[in-house]
């Protein structure tokens, strides 16, 4: 649309464009209005009042929801797990899909063999392959202790341990995601310029690790920032290992945000209750899709 | 010198070679052990000791197994059903939309742009309440409908393809305005063709998203009849044949292979696809 033919006859054309934006649109606001906004209203004002599924009355309660989840040690330790979970899986997932992303853009022989293999559990379906993982990880017969009592190692009962349940959990978050990470470093390498190593040579700079530490690292900043952030975010979404291993056991040990709201709001039925944890569970999502937002703006203005 | 020049040099790739093969192995073990699994009889798993290939082939049993006793072709069926319903859905009401924003004035916009980027920022995950709750109001939980319906909309779509329909020239729609199309017309015969990459990247992502997910089929679905895949294989390992090893793995190698051979099909599409659309 030139603003030319617009300004020719403006009233008349402004009228019909507007009229057919307003069909356009008409259908995706309606929507976005009834799926996404109204619920999002929803689940605040639920998270106030008493309310359970299949219930037909309900009284307001204030903060009530919110005080029983803050007394609630169940919770702190979802959301403790949850924290240290994503402690685990986030440097796990950018180191090992760092030095994967290098080492395959280091030459073109079998590269994208390599790349598809890496690339395998991203696209696999979590919920068989969490039962695939389960069998491993059995105590006598799982691959894991069986390999291990090879060399005489008695392999401890990986998900049904407190010590390692949540460990384990994350190791296999680590698997499904660092093909990812790879992917997105390996554009982020891409996106270098030559020049930058032909410089880098001139001062001296030959080795790979000396070239690694003056250009590579340097430059991937933003993408590594980002790569950060969206694996934080996929850490907090946990949801189907956990399901289909531990249900969050053995005695919470391995409980996270996610299965917990799954579990109050769905199996206990205590709508307010998991209402509240939704509010908490979006406010840490928003706060973290938010703060990346600012940092990537901060650096493409600063650097 | 010349010799020695040339074994320094193949240091660095047999290093790389050996890491990646480390790295690679960590990735496809799971598999490997999948299809070892799922051609052993009962007795080869437990015995005491391990090999990779089974002392007695069983795969025939196993996978029939699977396929009789859990509807695992209707699984897929359902799961290819509820995919391609819920990304047509998804681009019939996001295509017009992203059209608006991107090539006509109106007013507000601003406002409407502003709600989608909002929109991107909550994790569906979060609406699960809410959304049952309309479900059962409506009474249509547990049905096809109940697993399409919570995802008709998709601010990423929209953000995604109003971004790709700004980078065509308004020469062209004034072409075709000349031609004598109409709005909606150039929208389907001429906006849509000339995206394919960002449909593709958008479908991508958005049927990889739908497949995989176990969370809200598991809270809208119980009966194994409308299963998608992920949740057929739960329901599977619940029933009795699944308690056996074989043929659960049989019945997982079942559920994970349709998308893994479209991902093995078309590699450079998907991790593309994927990557670009990482940015939600």
């Amino acid at each position: 649309m030139s603003t030319k033919t617009a300004s020719a006859r403006p009233a008349k054309r402004l009228g019909r464009e507007e009229r057919l934006a307003y069909g356009a649109i008409f259908p995706a606001t309606l929507l976005l209005i009834a799926l996404l906004f109204a619920p999002a209203l929803a689940v605040a004002v639920v998270a106030l009042t008493d309310w359970q599924l299949g219930a037909t009355t309900l009284h307001f309660v204030g903060l009530e929801n919110f005080k029983a989840l803050f007394a609630d040690p169940v919770f702190w330790t979802a959301l403790k797990n949850t924290f240290l979970y994503v402690l685990i899986v986030v440097p796990g997932t950018v180191v090992l899909g760092l030095i994967v992303a290098l080492l395959i853009e280091a030459s073109p022989r079998l590269r994208g063999f390599y790349r598809a293999v890496h690339f395998l559990p991203v696209m696999s379906t979590m919920s068989a392959m969490a039962i695939v993982w389960g069998t491993m990880l059995h105590p006598t017969i799982g691959l894991v202790n069986r390999v291990l009592a090879s060399i005489g190692i008695a392999g401890p009962n990986w998900l049904r341990d407190e010590q390692t349940a949540l460990l384990t959990l994350a190791v296999i978050g680590i698997w499904q995601g660092f093909g990812f990470a790879m992917v997105l470093f390996v554009s982020g390498l891409k996106s270098i310029p030559q020049e930058l190593y032909d410089a880098a040579a001139i001062d001296g700079a030959d080795s790979i690790f000396e070239r690694l530490r003056t250009v590579t690292l340097p430059m991937l900043g933003p993408v590594m920032m980002f790569v950060i952030v969206l694996t934080a975010c996929r850490c907090f979404e946990v949801f189907d290992s956990v399901s289909v291993l531990t249900q969050g056991g053995p005695n919470y040990a391995s409980e996270v945000l996610l299965h917990r709201l799954y579990t109050e709001s769905f199996n206990y039925l205590r709508t307010g209750y998991g209402a509240a944890l939704t509010v908490i569970y979006l406010t840490i999502i928003v706060c973290l899709t938010l703060g990346q937002t600012r940092i990537m703006e901060r650096r493409v203005h600063y650097t | 010198m010349s010799k020695l020049s040339s074994i320094s040099r193949k240091v660095p790739q047999i290093l790389r070679h050996g890491i990646l093969a480390c790295t690679g192995l960590f990735a496809l073990l799971p598999f490997i052990w999948m299809v070892s699994l799922s051609l052993k009889p009962q007795e080869d798993i437990f015995a005491a000791d391990f090999h990779l290939w089974p002392s007695q082939f069983s795969g025939v049993e196993n996978y029939t197994a699977a396929f009789v006793s859990a509807p695992m072709l209707h699984f897929l069926a359902n799961g290819i059903f509820v995919c391609a319903a819920i990304f047509l859905v998804q681009l019939i009401v996001c295509v017009p939309c992203a059209y608006a924003l991107a090539k006509l004035r109106f007013c507000g916009k601003d406002t409407l742009f502003a709600a989608v980027l909002v929109g991107i920022l909550i994790p569906p995950q979060a609406l699960a309440i809410p959304h049952f709750i309309m479900l059962y109001l409506f009474g249509i939980l547990n049905t096809y409908a109940s697993l399409i319906v919570p995802w008709m909309i998709s601010a990423f779509g929209i953000f995604l393809l109003r971004q790709f329909f700004r980078s065509i020239p308004d020469e062209t729609l004034q072409a075709a305005r000349l031609d004598g199309l109409g709005e909606f017309e150039i929208i389907w015969r001429i906006m849509l063709p000339m995206s394919t990459p960002a449909i593709a990247a958008f479908g991508i992502f958005s049927v990889v998203a739908h497949w995989n997910d176990l969370f809200w089929p598991l809270i809208a679905v119980r009966d194994q009849e409308i299963s998608t895949p992920a949740l057929g294989i739960l329901l599977f390992r619940d029933d009795e044949t699944g308690q056996s090893l074989g043929p659960l793995m049989a019945g997982s190698v079942i559920i994970v292979t349709p998308l893994l051979l479209a991902f093995l099909a078309a590699q450079r599409r998907f991790i593309d696809g994927m990557a670009s659309t990482a940015a939600k």
